[in-house]
């Protein structure tokens, strides 16, 4: 580390005390930061859990033997079958235009491609009620030729593919940028085609961090509750998402059934977290070794 | 890459790299079709109030309470999630300590934990039964139903925004500097505001201005810790809803194009912080 | 570079997730192909339409040999209208408040504007009433309207912008004092009263029943009778007691069909059938069952009606009017609510 680079001969006030804090601050501001995060982060996923298994294993099982829960599980997989990979592919593309070229406009753009992040959920729902709502702008069109959008599972994934649309697209572009263009010009002087380079140079390079994404892309389009609260209907068996499910039997006094079925997202959570953290560690060793050339 | 200056004049750089017009084509595309329409579609519909029915709508007691609280507490809860979000991201770089990789781990927990999920379990640790809130409530604070409550969840899904930014910094901050400061004489205070601070600044303004950002318009964990009182602790997102049950969509429509337009402001700023640090410093 | 093998592993494990997602989804899916009711209704009548739904199926087996399912879909009044408004299949309504029904024929003509008189008693098939949920032992003496103003008392009520028991319960308090020396302006001011003793405004009847009985707020949570009885039964009859005050409103939840759906979607027949069927004896002896009014008590079990006390109940429309101006009057944009929570900050 950069502990052998301190200098020798410069006859200075223990630099080696000055470059850092005292153990007595490093153990209090440890302190604060572990105590912060477990009052506001660690307790709440606490609390579910301990909710959830309140009444015992039994009852905590009894909130899975429902359809509606069953139902309810099957129509988040499917929206996240479809909202991720479409996200993954335009995360790809715009990261490819945006961080292998220059061209005016890129901020604008990209605030843009931002946009969706600091959209309130409530607005990108409301969004396409205005658009394919039978009062909308095409949903005359709509009824005339009987499709529903609204309501129904395509409403309900342009609504998760409009809240995590930025998701896999901001990881990548910092992280190409980062990596520049000369290894995909070199590639491509020795004669490879785009396609080809794009498979060999680029993707080993951004793998981790499109996985990355991918991940919490998934964790959000399965988790998101006011968007699509707004389109869903609230159908029993047949437009309730988790999250819907979770505010249906919370509603329905049926607290442990509502933490239990919680759980189940608070698990992905965990197992997102746990999968990140080991992406982390393998990406990082990655970058030292790449940085060593 | 080096810069190859020509004459003729193009819209992007010229570059042998391929896939320009069929990677930028469909970047535009997805994004028109997924973001720009719709987010049209929110501006037509509120245009037609007119300039001074959106003002109307914008300067309704009620509403501007509403946005007043919104924005008021959440520029407060991304103020403490930066402050705090700073220390953590220290601490989690800069010392080693045991359990600290699950700490930083338990960082991410908002970004993954469902807004609903996060909503029901804060109240039932506030609420003046649960907890957190029992020995509070004793001390004569209420967290729950109380703007305090909708503080408490603006921070929980802030944080990790504060941390993350940062965070790769301080990791890049080159020690020698430090160390050359501090051979130099400086104090340690000195060589942190001096030297160390201010090329975080942009980040922790990023920070800051994305906590902020999704603080606004956050809706599922707050809803059931808010008191939801008109004029007390009434969020302009619910309000939102309120307006859409009233079958008021162009009032809806309204309050939805001031919080878009605030938000798109705030995050062209922050990219154009965050553009303008990589020129200065080198770096985001 | 030796990063083939590792790329190899992140494509794989990519292609995995999505391949076992899939599976996962196939393996799950069920079809149905037998015919399909939607029953858009309101928040507390979740565990009434679960059983009317169950009979009912049950009873067009028997007589028509079709199977049939009804799906229901429940939230506040108003936003479920809302999204009958924006485009829901729903066959039928059941709302909490005529004024919502009104606001779906207005906005779609989906229902048509005399839906009142296509079914009996004003197309309402039972009714109900607001009474008084309290602690156990009734620590703050609750007893009539009058006692929810008092300054140390708090109330737990719903956003009757949103909810339509909140609609019923500002309606109930208005009625009360305007009943007391027939006076528009002082029953204003009495419900402004009432209003300033409300700590928390949840959207929708059942928000609020979690925050009195689940959170501890509040001292009395004015609501629909049945949902008082619901709580006694899901929270234990031994943290709260039901107050009924000596009057209070006539509260009727109508139902509808909505017309254009069921036509398109060719279950006219069935969906007519089904609100029939909320007349007939059997399913008013459910609704006594589950503490709504009947309006054929004739039809209910004699031990469910004793639970249905005798309050002395008051029509909204005999002191305001029409629903258009009940409406109008207290609920819409700078109506009456809206003053009172202006004047109340």
């Amino acid at each position: 580390m950069s502990e052998i680079f301190s200098p020798i001969s410069v006859p200075a006030a223990k630099p080696a005390q000055a470059a850092s804090e005292g153990a007595a601050t490093r153990g209090v501001l440890i302190g604060i930061s572990v105590t912060f995060l477990a009052l506001f982060l660690v307790l709440p996923l606490f609390a579910v859990f301990t909710q959830a298994f309140s009444k015992g294993i039994g009852a905590f099982l009894d909130a899975f033997r429902e359809p509606d829960a069953w139902s309810a599980i099957r129509l988040t997989l499917t929206v996240a079958v479809i909202a991720v990979p479409f996200n993954v592919v335009f995360g790809l593309a715009a990261s490819w235009a945006i961080a292998k070229f220059e061209f005016p406009g890129k901020a604008l753009l990209i605030t843009l491609i931002d946009l969706p992040f600091s959209v309130s959920p409530v607005v990108s729902g409301m969004i396409y009620v205005l658009l394919f709502g039978s009062q909308g702008l095409f949903g005359s069109w709509l009824i005339d030729h009987g499709i529903q959008i609204l309501f129904a599972l395509p409403g309900i994934v342009l609504a998760t593919v409009f809240v995590t649309f930025p998701f896999v697209a901001r990881e990548l572009i910092p992280l190409m940028q980062e990596q520049g263009t000369a290894e995909e010009e070199a590639a491509l002087t020795l004669g490879a085609s785009g396609l080809h380079v794009f498979r060999t140079v680029t993707l080993p390079n951004i793998r981790w961090g499109l996985l990355y994404s991918v991940l919490l892309c998934n964790a959000r389009a399965m988790g998101e509750f006011g968007a699509v609260s707004v389109v869903s209907g609230h159908i029993r068996g047949l437009t309730n998402t988790i999250p819907l499910h979770v505010e249906i039997l919370y509603n329905e006094y049926n607290f442990v059934a509502s933490f239990a079925v919680a759980s189940l997202l608070a698990v992905l959570a965990l197992i997102t977290l746990v999968l990140k953290s080991f992406l982390e560690w393998r990406f990082a060793g990655e970058l030292a070794h790449g940085r060593a050339h | 890459m080096v810069e190859t200056p020509r004459p003729r004049r193009t819209f992007r750089r010229p570059s042998v790299i391929p896939g320009f017009g069929i990677s930028f084509g469909y970047t535009l595309t997805c994004l028109g079709l997924i973001v720009l329409l719709p987010l049209a579609g929110l501006v037509v519909k509120a245009s037609g109030l007119g300039l001074s029915g959106i003002w109307d709508v914008a300067t309704d007691p009620r509403v501007a309470s509403a946005l007043r609280i919104s924005f008021g507490v959440s520029a407060i809860a991304a103020l403490v999630a930066s402050t705090f979000g700073f220390l953590v991201a220290w601490v989690l770089t800069r010392y080693r300590f045991p359990g600290r990789k699950l700490v930083d781990a338990a960082v991410d927990l908002p970004f993954a934990l469902p807004t609903a999920v996060a909503g029901i379990a804060l109240a039932s640790l506030y609420a003046p039964d649960g907890l957190v809130g029992a020995p509070l409530a004793r001390l004569g604070i209420q967290v729950a139903y109380t703007p305090i409550g909708i503080f408490i969840a603006m921070v929980f899904i802030g944080l990790p925004f504060a941390v993350r930014t940062v965070q790769p910094l301080i990791a890049e901050i080159d020690k020698e500097i430090e160390e050359a400061s501090a051979t130099l004489g400086a104090t340690r205070i000195a060589t942190l505001t001096k030297v160390v601070l201010p090329p975080l600044i942009p980040a922790v303004l990023t920070g800051f201005a994305l906590a902020f950002a999704r603080g606004v318009g956050e809706y599922g964990s707050i809803i059931f810790i808010a008191g939801n009182l008109p004029y007390v602790s009434e969020i302009a997102p619910l309000l939102i809803v309120i307006k859409l049950s009233e079958f008021d969509y162009g009032g809806a429509a309204a309050i939805a194009t001031i919080m878009l337009g605030i938000s798109f402001l705030t995050l062209l700023a922050i990219n154009l912080i965050q553009a303008w640090s990589r020129r200065r410093f080198g770096y985001v | 570079m030796t990063n083939v093998v590792g790329r190899g592993h992140a494509v794989r494990a990519i292609g995995l997730s999505l391949l076992a997602g899939a599976g996962l989804w196939a393996g799950v899916v069920q079809a149905s192909a037998e015919t399909a009711l939607l029953n858009v209704s309101y928040d507390p009548t979740r565990e009434l339409y679960r059983e009317i739904n169950a009979v009912f199926a049950e009873d067009w087996k028997a007589k028509t040999g079709e199977a049939i399912t009804v799906r229901a879909s429940h939230g506040g009044s108003g936003a479920q209208a809302r999204t009958v408004i924006d485009g829901v299949d729903a066959d039928v309504v059941t709302l909490g408040i005529p004024s919502d029904i009104d606001a779906i024929a207005k906005l779609t003509h989906k229902i048509p504007d005399d839906w009142r008189s296509k079914l009996p008693n004003t197309a309402t098939p039972y009714t109900s009433t607001v009474v008084f949920l309290v602690r156990k032992g009734n620590p703050k003496g609750v007893k009539d309207w009058a006692d929810l103003v008092k300054p140390d008392v708090k109330v737990i009520t719903p956003n009757p912008k949103t909810s339509a028991g909140g609609r019923w319960n500002f309606l109930a308090a208005w009625g009360y004092a305007f009943n007391q020396d027939k006076d528009a302006a002082k029953a204003d001011a009495f419900v402004g009263q009432v209003y300033k003793n409300v700590p928390v405004l949840d959207t929708g009847a059942r928000g609020s029943t979690v925050t009195f009985a689940q959170r501890g707020l509040g001292d009395v949570l004015p609501t629909w009778e049945n949902e008082a009885y619901l709580v006694l039964q899901e929270f234990g009859a031994d943290k709260f007691d039901i107050v009924s005050p000596p009057t209070s409103i006539y509260a009727e939840p109508p139902v509808a069909l909505v017309a254009t759906n069921a036509e398109r979607k060719g279950t006219t027949k069935a969906a007519q059938a089904y609100l029939d069927f909320l007349y007939t004896d059997r399913a008013q002896a459910i609704f006594a069952k589950h503490h709504y009014r009947p309006i054929k008590r004739e039809a209910a079990a004699p031990a469910d009606l004793a639970q249905l006390p005798e309050i002395k109940l008051f029509k909204i429309e005999d002191l305001q009017g029409s629903w258009d101006e009940i409406q109008k009057r207290n609920f819409d944009a700078g109506g009456l609510f809206d003053r009172l929570s202006r004047a109340g900050r």
